[in-house]
């Protein structure tokens, strides 16, 4: 009888980990999952509410594909995990025996205790069933007069162009100064506040929620901001104020836990053929300059690709490559290979070179070392960068000067687009001379 | 793909997506335009025929102009495909049946009922739709109009105004503009305006043109080698003998060169007027067509059918009527068929000593079916016995496909069914030429869709928009480059990626599909990984 490995969790992470696991092996393998019945890519959600897709084309796979390659799916809340007896118990009170279990629950969007947060028409935007909650609240402009958003981040700023696309008026609260400059650089952070401006959001730089005021229903009639004490009527709440890893039902279980499961870099937990992979999964030991926590889709497939290494015989470490990581800000594309820092964490020796069109829709931002003007990172805003290229260059640890001069071989945007190095490579060669 | 209409849950009636003021304008603009040739239609005889088109092309033009302007200029350039899944004429809802029959039942009259547009027979005068397009015909070829140029010119128009859409809809994007002006251009002047023309040059009497559209080539233009066509050539002078010359080389030569430079996508989708349809007037209907893998299979079965049935169906039609006295003419029946065969031996041969290593599926039913032409071929001369049912069926082989993929195939299923299949439904399906170009491109051609190493995040954008029906998505999770002989070039994949994951590329042959399934963006020890994987 082969081993039978049990997979709590169907997003990225654990469908990788299993579709890996069957290339390699003839284990028997479970997905379980509370959420939906078949894989479904995540990311699409904000695609299916404005339009663009349906639910069915954000699977990757056709349903006969899981049973053509024996993976069980099995549709069920885990409520606590025995690892004395391996066994699962569901909500439902069934249980389920494993020989190895990996946990890949993925995160769930951040609360913080603020009054009204559990009302309804309050979502966040992670789940497949928030999506549902906001085709409930906000089918269109008549039923939702008005959305708040209170967070920034890649998150919020979907849900605002979500909203945006069916004309729903929406009010965005960002605690800091700007959006997102905790991690993006300052020019690139005013240049999206301007581009959200330009959608028509109204978006609230500095601005704190106070409480969200429930009508007689129960339902969301506004928020109020902790700074004016403004009270902005609406019907849908949307929390976007990062994520966190979740959790709750191993937190009584011998697994260890801190903020998330915590494992080594092969992706162990402290109890013997359990492992944890994906945004739950904590980073004893963090890679590099990456958090211990990464809720990043990218770092949840590798883990899942180097997990089923190591559960099919070849123990691999999770060991990821230099940092990247892409979204999109409304219309303007973003791609990031490497490290830039906004204020947060920005070391003291890393100085940036910045560049910005006229058009205010692209710039890019190069972060290079003060003293050895080795190339540490690119932000580019915009313009489409080949991944390959500058993964090479940083392996190759090139100065700024070549990364610079050499832009062009890099550039991925389509044929017969305008393309702008010549712009950035003399913006440089000024700034080199006024220094 | 079974996609069940998205309903909103509301139950006031949304004014979210009304039309603006300016829309309303535009629509109404549009309708009295269509009305005119509705009446027409029905046999209204104007009066004034030339103020009638002119009035009645002109508002459509307008109307359709107009209404682009307002619904994309006064937004930010970017991808707009909000809503399309919600609307009822996109997401196969009633207003796309019912435009889907309409157009269907138009292409029935076309095709088989034109007396009921007005088509006048045995030298009558024409009445009704056609007569209204008299004037216009008679500017530029000097005769009356057939229901083939009121086709032509609908058509054209079509490709035109919403070609203009397409381009203020992708007004970011220059790919898209330049290959949007790429297909106006080439279905204005080489499909509409070169064929009139050369019909006007038919009145002199050393001139005995067929009708030509020098850009659609054989298999496409399947009747070029039928005994009219090649009669009217060779009776035009040194003017026929060059075009049937030229006709010739670009099957065996041009289309083959730009198609190992290019890929398919410089015929396909920069050229060809069927494309040309598919890509403006067709837009809003690219995310219809399936991506299930039963439809992929069934693809590569019909296209390849479709294909062998066309080339014997050529050669019956030139055999029929080839001489077999040596000393008249040098293309005897026996040269013929033996130059045939042995050329598409020399193409099965080729293929099989230089590709054998990376024959995919696609490419060995490629292989197939020459392989069965080619018995056929020898079978059939070497019988002797066969070549008089031969002769006589030929006639029968070539009207048969003339009435189930030349019409039914291309015109009434192809583009009646865009609300419901697709827009390139005709050339995934149906199309020999794509069946030629694709395995060109498929065995030697420098183009690919390459990914952006580890970006992609599964979104299946690519996939949905993808007209062609092929899961992008599913090699751009893998890293892998998209080599696919269906793919068409359009470029929509890369447009509407919001990680700018893929990339249209010539490139090397070298290298050109890189399935190495390396871990994208795990930092391996690729010897060792690729070691380690044969456990």
């Amino acid at each position: 009888m082969e081993e039978h490995v049990v997979i709590i969790g169907n997003g990225i992470a654990g469908v990788t980990a299993a579709r890996h696991i069957r290339k390699f092996s003839n284990k028997k393998i479970t997905i379980i999952s509370s959420e939906t019945e078949y894989f479904f890519s995540r990311t699409a959600l904000m695609y299916i509410y404005m339009g663009h897709m349906t639910f069915k084309h954000t699977q990757p796979y056709e349903n006969w594909f899981w049973e053509k390659n024996r993976i069980a799916l099995k549709k069920a809340f885990v409520e606590k995990v025995e690892s004395d007896t391996k066994t699962l118990y569901f909500e439902n009170g069934e249980t389920l025996n494993y020989d190895k279990l990996i946990i890949a629950t993925g995160s769930k969007p951040n609360k913080f205790g603020w009054p009204g947060q559990d009302l309804e028409g309050v979502m966040g935007l992670y789940h497949k069933q928030d999506l549902d909650l906001l085709e409930k609240y906000a089918p269109d402009n008549q039923s939702c007069k008005r959305a708040v958003i209170v967070g920034g981040g890649l998150i919020g700023i979907e849900l605002a162009e979500m909203l945006n696309s069916r004309n729903i008026p929406v009010t965005f609260l960002v605690r800091e100064q700007s959006f997102w400059n905790g991690i993006l650089p300052q020019g690139e952070s005013d240049m999206i506040n301007r581009h959200i401006k330009n959608h028509h959001i109204d978006l609230r730089l500095g601005t704190n929620l106070k409480e969200i005021v429930s009508d007689e229903n129960g339902q969301v009639k506004s928020v109020i901001i902790e700074e004016t004490g403004e009270e902005i009527p609406c019907n849908v709440v949307g929390l976007t104020a990062g994520v966190s890893p979740n959790i709750n039902f191993v937190k009584d279980s011998d697994i260890e836990t801190n903020k998330g499961i915590k494992v080594n870099r092969f992706l162990e937990t402290n109890i013997p053929d359990i492992y944890a992979i994906g945004d739950c999964a904590e980073q004893i030991e963090p890679v590099g300059q990456r958090p211990p926590v990464e809720a990043v889709w990218y770092t949840g497939r590798m883990m899942g690709e180097a997990l089923a290494q190591t559960i099919c015989g070849n123990r691999m470490a999770y060991n990821p490559g230099h940092w990247f990581n892409s979204a999109k800000f409304l219309d303007i594309e973003y791609q990031t290979y490497g490290w830039v820092h906004g204020k947060k964490g920005k070391p003291d020796y890393e100085k940036h070179f910045h560049w910005k069109h006229d058009d205010d829709t692209k710039c890019i931002t190069v972060a290079y070392h003060e003293n050895t003007n080795q190339f540490l990172g690119i932000n580019t805003f915009g313009i489409r960068m080949r991944h390959e290229t500058f993964d090479k260059w940083l392996t190759e640890k090139r100065d700024v000067h070549f990364v610079i001069n050499h832009l062009a071989e890099a550039n991925f945007d389509p044929e017969f687009y305008k393309t702008y190095e010549g712009d950035i490579l003399s913006a440089y060669n000024q700034t080199l001379q006024t220094v | 793909m079974n996609d069940k209409q998205h309903h909103s849950i509301s139950l006031t009636p949304s004014e979210t997506f009304s039309l603006s003021t300016k829309e309303k304008i535009a629509v109404f603009i549009g309708v009295v335009g269509l009305f005119i040739l509705a009446l027409a239609l029905f046999n209204t005889d104007f009066p004034y025929k030339t103020l009638g088109l002119s009035l009645s092309l002109g508002l459509i033009t307008a109307g359709t102009l107009l209404f682009s302007h307002s619904l994309y200029t006064t937004k930010l350039e970017g991808i707009k495909n909000d809503r399309v899944w919600f609307k009822s004429l996109t997401s196969r809802g009633v207003t796309a049946w019912i435009l889907g029959i309409v157009l269907t039942g138009f292409y029935l009259v076309l095709y088989f009922f034109p007396q009921y547009l007005g088509q006048g027979s045995s030298g009558e005068a024409n009445t009704g739709l056609i007569a209204l397009f008299d004037p216009l015909s008679f500017l530029l070829s000097g005769r009356p109009a057939s229901q083939w140029f009121v086709y032509g010119t609908l058509y054209t128009l079509a490709i035109l105004i919403f070609g203009y859409k397409f381009i203020l809809k992708y007004r970011h994007n220059r790919y898209q503009q330049l290959r949007t002006v790429s297909v106006m251009f080439f279905q204005l002047g080489f499909a509409f305006l070169i064929p009139e023309f050369m019909a006007r040059l038919n009145e002199s009497p050393e001139y005995n043109l067929p009708y030509y559209d020098i850009k659609s080539m054989w298999p496409l233009n399947y009747y070029l080698f039928d005994r009219w066509s090649v009669n009217g050539f060779i009776n035009s002078g040194n003017l026929g003998l060059a075009l049937l010359i030229f006709g010739i080389l670009s099957i065996f030569i041009i289309s083959p060169f730009l198609t190992y430079k290019y890929g398919k996508r410089w015929y396909c989708s920069w050229v060809c007027g069927c494309g040309g349809l598919a890509e403006t007037a067709g837009d809003p209907f690219r995310q219809l067509s399936s991506k299930k893998l039963s439809a992929w299979k069934l693809e590569r079965w019909l296209i390849h059918v479709v294909l062998v049935f066309s080339v014997i169906m050529t050669t019956a039609v030139i055999y029929s009527y080839l001489g077999h006295d040596s000393t008249k003419y040098w293309l005897t029946k026996s040269t013929f068929l033996l130059g045939v065969g042995g050329l598409l031996t020399l193409v099965f041969a080729l293929t099989l000593i230089f590709k054998r290593h990376e024959l995919g599926k696609d490419a060995n039913y490629g292989a197939l079916g020459f392989f069965v032409i080619i018995a056929a071929l020898f079978i059939m001369h070497y019988t002797g016995t066969s070549e008089r049912l031969f002769f006589v069926k030929s006639s029968v082989l070539r009207s048969a496909y003339g009435l189930y993929i030349g019409s039914i195939f291309s015109g009434v299923i192809g583009t009646g069914f865009y609300p419901i299949l697709g827009n390139r439904v005709w050339c995934r399906f149906g199309c020999p030429m794509a069946a030629v170009l694709g395995f060109q491109q498929r065995m030697f051609s420098k183009f690919r869709i390459t990914t952006n190493g580890g970006q992609c995040i599964s979104c299946g954008n690519c996939s949905t928009y993808c007209e062609m029906g092929i899961d992008v998505r599913a090699y751009a999770q893998k890293g892998e480059n998209i080599v696919r002989s269906s793919c068409v070039g359009c470029g929509i994949c890369a447009a509407v990626c919001p990680r700018g994951v893929l990339k249209l590329e010539n490139d090397s042959m070298k290298e050109r599909i890189n399935s190495n399934d390396v871990l994208l963006g795990n930092d391996v020890d690729l010897m060792d990984y690729v070691n380690s994987k044969s456990f």
